[in-house]
């Protein structure tokens, strides 16, 4: 219903609503939880240009989630909006990653903090080998797209290369085919 | 000779533009430049920040707070989270900003499709590196795959996974079998 949009939220609204949702968004799922968020519950944006702010944060760097803070606090809210919006994703979330890593910090001494933050680092590396499995699938089954993936991959990990010059060489070659290619 | 928070501030700034399909495929870079190139921790406290940082909510990039805040206490941090999310946040405001003058659907298709092999390779680099850095050996290797097997063949809650695989560890510290 883009016609029946609820009134703009304050900045501070937005401030408030965005850090519940940094502070109880665990591994990941944030964009469903947005769209619930924005648009479905409170309807203060169209459907539509939630998924256009969507694609835009996937296909620029930065986080998706950061990301479509500022593009929707920007769309609220102007500059304040994503402002207050920005700030509310990251810094409550901040200081409470800080508090944890504190805790650990001055649990340190005892050897069996060092055995369960090994196990836990250890099923969260999987959380990034799903993810870039996941990732990998979505790659064209087509030979340049898995040559750039093959290539970043070994530039990356094997070679390391810095990011920032891999991203830039076979991240604009990468664009500039598909591009081409409509 | 520059202080310590500004020197972060260097390294993550132009990690920020990097970050293409979310944090996670800073990852690799942000290993080698912290643990190899500067020695500001070591491979074992880079692997624990990390899984602090999949423990805690939040965009998973908080990783960089965590580490500001490990080398250099607050201005470290405040360094660090400037660094890594400053230059995209501008960047999409920009794009916010023109987005309603400018149509550039086709160019972002071709982005967004044409940057998904190197965000792949990315994440798949990133992943590698921190396996590389698990002190705990096969244990923590399998550990890692196993839990990869769970989370794309079930629906389980990653935090659950974590929290599972500390506690797997546990036990089996105190079975005294590692």
């Amino acid at each position: 219903m883009p016609d029946a949009l609820a009134e703009r939220p304050s900045a501070l609204q937005l401030f408030l609503i965005f850090a519940r949702i940094g502070l109880t968004s665990f591994g990941g799922g944030l964009s469903g939880w947005m769209l619930r968020e924005f648009v479905q519950r409170r309807r203060l944006m169209s459907e539509e240009d939630f998924l256009n702010g969507l694609s835009v944060a996937q296909a620029l760097p930065g986080v998706n989630v950061t990301n479509m803070a500022i593009w929707i606090g920007y769309r609220l809210g102007g500059r304040n909006g994503a402002i207050a919006s920005w700030l509310g994703i990251v810094v409550p979330a901040a200081f409470v990653i800080v508090l944890i890593g504190s805790v650990f910090a001055s649990l340190a001494g005892y050897e069996l903090s060092h055995v369960a933050l090994s196990g836990a680092a250890s099923a969260a590396i999987g959380l990034s080998l799903a993810m870039g499995l996941t990732a990998a699938r979505r790659v064209p089954r087509r030979l340049f797209p898995l040559a750039i993936m093959a290539a970043t991959f070994v530039a990356v990990a094997i070679l390391k290369w810095p990011l920032l010059w891999t991203v830039l060489g076979f991240g604009s070659l990468s664009v500039a085919v598909t591009y081409r290619h409509g | 000779m520059q202080s310590l928070p500004f020197s972060i501030l260097l390294v993550f700034l132009p990690l920020s533009l990097v970050t293409i399909g979310g944090g996670q495929s800073a990852i690799a870079d942000m290993h080698r430049q912290i643990v190899e190139a500067h020695h500001w921790m070591s491979a074992a406290q880079f692997v624990d920040a990390f899984a602090i940082a999949r423990l805690a909510p939040g965009p998973g990039s908080l990783l960089a707070t965590l580490i500001g805040w490990q080398i250099a206490g607050f201005w470290g941090a405040v360094a660090a989270t400037a660094g890594i999310f400053g230059p995209t946040a501008f960047l999409i405001y920009g794009v916010a900003h023109i987005w309603s003058r400018y149509e550039g659907a086709r160019l972002l298709r071709a982005l967004e499709k044409g940057l998904r092999p190197v965000a792949a390779g990315m994440i798949l680099a990133a992943s590698y590196v921190l396996i590389q850095s698990l002190d705990s050996g096969w244990l923590g290797r399998g550990t890692a795959l196993v839990s990869t097997a769970l989370l794309l063949l079930t629906p389980i809650n990653p935090l659950l996974l974590i929290a599972g695989g500390a506690g797997c560890f546990v036990g089996l510290h105190f079975l005294a079998l590692i």
